[in-house]
């Protein structure tokens, strides 16, 4: 199976006063999976609702392999969709909940088809199990195994893991990885866990207020935010002040290369990730170890370093030299950091 | 200290078995003087089950009982067919109009039947015209009267799932708006709408005053007629009558258990 490409193009809706899309573009490639990754009421449920045609928007197109399908029902656009809240029917069991959608389109191959997607989900053995007899994992691989088994042009996943626990999500957050490699479905995720959406897509979108605030690989993503929105959203900052000169800006000593140019004041304050930071023993220096806490394979440090805050992501080996009280010498790493807005 | 609580444990059940004696025997007693008075004549309850002989005896009784039979089939189906879509629609995409819908529902509840037949007699008088006097007219009447008990069985059963998620679900896998209620959502509120169908059905075989009043008939007006020539044969319908209605509320609560049970064992 081949995806087809999508593309959101200037999608508006309000809710009221509320503009939860606010001229969306967005284009998915064929076979691609894209994380749409935002705060609560960014709009990224709302894009995601519009292109399944559960929502309709106020302006703007929705294409499906070059189609505009604007204005068809959710129920002639065959795309398939999990979502948040538990969605098999309960009168069903596992097996006829797969063949839902292949009677529907009249399939003689439901059984064997809806047998080969329950293996594909790894439920092989749990066809004849209802729903209530499954776990919250095994009802979403179902409901995964039955948006898939239409043969969908599109999958769309409206935050499928956030029901379940912490171990759970992590298994079928890469299963549903390794699935959507293999089928090769032009694929949607809508999440509000950064972890999830880093993971798991070829790219990432970052929402806000109904925007796209930076539409990129996770890594670049992560390295070069394009937006302090994006750099503060995603992972962990340090909020440290700073002086502009030029295209670098210097902190705590260092002089850091800008993600974009600043056009503003010299005084500014930079985002600057914990990993970023090198704690080292100083007895000469004057900034101090606050606490300092084992998280396995690192450790986090707070240093008290003059009237600022710093957290660091150290190695937990270093650990033991790091104890409250020491004084470290802070090491910026020259990586490029955003500026609060 | 496990003495005091098994004190207190014999009290509460002395207390539960109180109440239960005293209540029984409020409710019980009338039934079994009912029981005794029908039962004087030895040829009365033979003679109700034995249905031609039954209609050859009392016509009118004959006439009231079908008569009301169909009204409570009618009056089911009507109820159904009118509420179940509804009901499901304005959760799926008019829920703002709820608590309006819920409100018009419950207000047969709060009008006196005798206030409603005052309002329903001119619509009877065009009913009379237009569909003719059949007793089973009477069907549209009912179908109001029992809106407050039949909405609150459906809408319970509505609250039960979850609606919204499960149609959205289907319509993603290609069905149309018929197929999401008939596949999808009515097989997961079928006791709600069972409960709904018995409860109609115990209303209709026990509603007197509109019958009465627009000079229809139905079984409690012929049992109400036959008081004036056969006390017994009317105290022995009353009886079976409301043996019926235990019988299908009985039916009702086990239904509903028997789906509680199984999804609790498995």
């Amino acid at each position: 199976m081949t995806g087809v490409a999508v593309h959101l193009e200037g999608l508006r809706r309000t809710f009221g006063a509320t503009h939860a899309l606010d001229n969306l573009d967005l284009r998915i490639e064929p076979g691609e999976l894209i994380a749409l990754l935002g705060p609560s009421g960014c709009g990224k449920t709302t894009a995601l609702r519009i292109l399944a045609g559960l929502d309709d928007a106020d302006a703007g197109r929705v294409l499906v392999g070059g189609k505009d399908v604007t204005g068809l029902p959710a129920s002639k656009r065959g795309m398939g969709m999990v979502f948040q809240a538990y969605s098999l029917f309960p009168h069903l069991d596992a097996q006829r909940n797969v063949e839902f959608g292949l009677r529907l389109r009249g399939r003689k191959d439901a059984a064997t088809r809806s047998a080969e997607m329950l293996e594909l989900v790894g439920l092989a053995g749990f066809a004849k199990r209802f729903p209530h007899q499954l776990s919250g994992g095994q009802q979403q691989r179902v409901a995964l195994a039955r948006a898939l088994a239409i043969e969908p042009q599109v999958l769309l996943l409206d935050e499928p893991l956030s029901a379940l626990d912490a171990k759970v999500r992590v298994q079928l957050r890469d299963e549903i990885r390794r699935i959507q490699t293999e089928v090769g479905t032009t694929t949607l995720f809508v999440t509000h866990d950064q972890e999830e959406a880093l993971a798991v897509a070829d790219r990432v979108g970052v929402m806000k207020s109904g925007k796209l605030e930076q539409l990129a690989a996770p890594a670049e993503i992560y390295q070069k935010p394009a937006t302090a929105f994006v750099a503060d959203f995603v992972g962990l900052s340090n909020r440290l002040a700073g002086t502009v000169h030029g295209d670098v800006v210097e902190v705590l000593g260092t002089r850091l290369p800008l993600v974009t140019p600043h056009t503003g004041g010299s005084a500014v304050t930079a985002l600057v990730r914990p990993e970023a930071v090198g704690v080292t023993p100083d007895a000469t220096s004057e900034a101090k170890v606050l606490t300092a806490s084992f998280l396995g394979p690192t450790s986090r440090v707070t240093v008290t370093a003059g009237d600022q805050l710093v957290v660091a992501q150290v190695p937990s080996g270093q650990l033991p030299s790091l104890t409250p009280g020491t004084a470290v010498r802070l090491e910026l790493q020259p990586v490029p950091v955003a500026l609060q807005d | 200290m496990a003495g005091l609580a098994a004190k207190r444990a014999r009290k509460q059940r002395a207390f539960r078995w109180t109440v239960l004696i005293v209540l029984g025997t409020f409710f019980l007693l009338p039934l079994a003087a009912m029981v005794e008075f029908s039962t004087r004549n030895s040829e009365t309850w033979p003679l109700l089950v034995d249905w031609p002989q039954l209609s050859a005896t009392y016509p009118d009784l004959a006439n009231g009982i079908v008569s009301s039979l169909g009204q409570a089939a009618l009056t089911s189906l009507l109820m159904l067919v009118l509420l179940v879509p509804t009901a499901i629609w304005v959760r799926l995409r008019l829920p703002k109009l709820r608590p309006l819908v819920e409100f018009l529902c419950l207000l047969p509840l709060t009008i006196p039947a005798i206030v409603l037949v005052v309002g329903l007699a001119p619509v009877y008088a065009w009913v009379n015209y237009l569909i003719g006097g059949s007793s089973l007219t009477l069907v549209f009447a009912y179908t109001i009267l029992v809106l407050p008990y039949a909405y609150r069985a459906i809408d319970a059963g509505l609250s039960a799932i979850d609606v919204k998620t499960l149609a959205e679900a289907a319509r993603s896998l290609g069905s149309g708006w018929m197929t999401v209620i008939w596949r999808v959502v009515l097989p997961n509120i079928r006791s709600a709408v069972l409960s709904a169908a018995f409860l109609t059905v115990a209303l209709v075989l026990g509603e007197f005053t509109i019958a009465s009043l627009l000079h229809r008939t139905n079984l409690q007006v012929a049992i109400d007629y036959l008081g004036k020539s056969s006390a017994t044969m009317s105290v022995a319908v009353s009886l079976a009558a409301l043996l019926l209605a235990f019988v299908l509320l009985i039916v009702l609560s086990l239904f509903g258990d028997r789906r509680t049970t199984a999804k609790e064992k498995s």
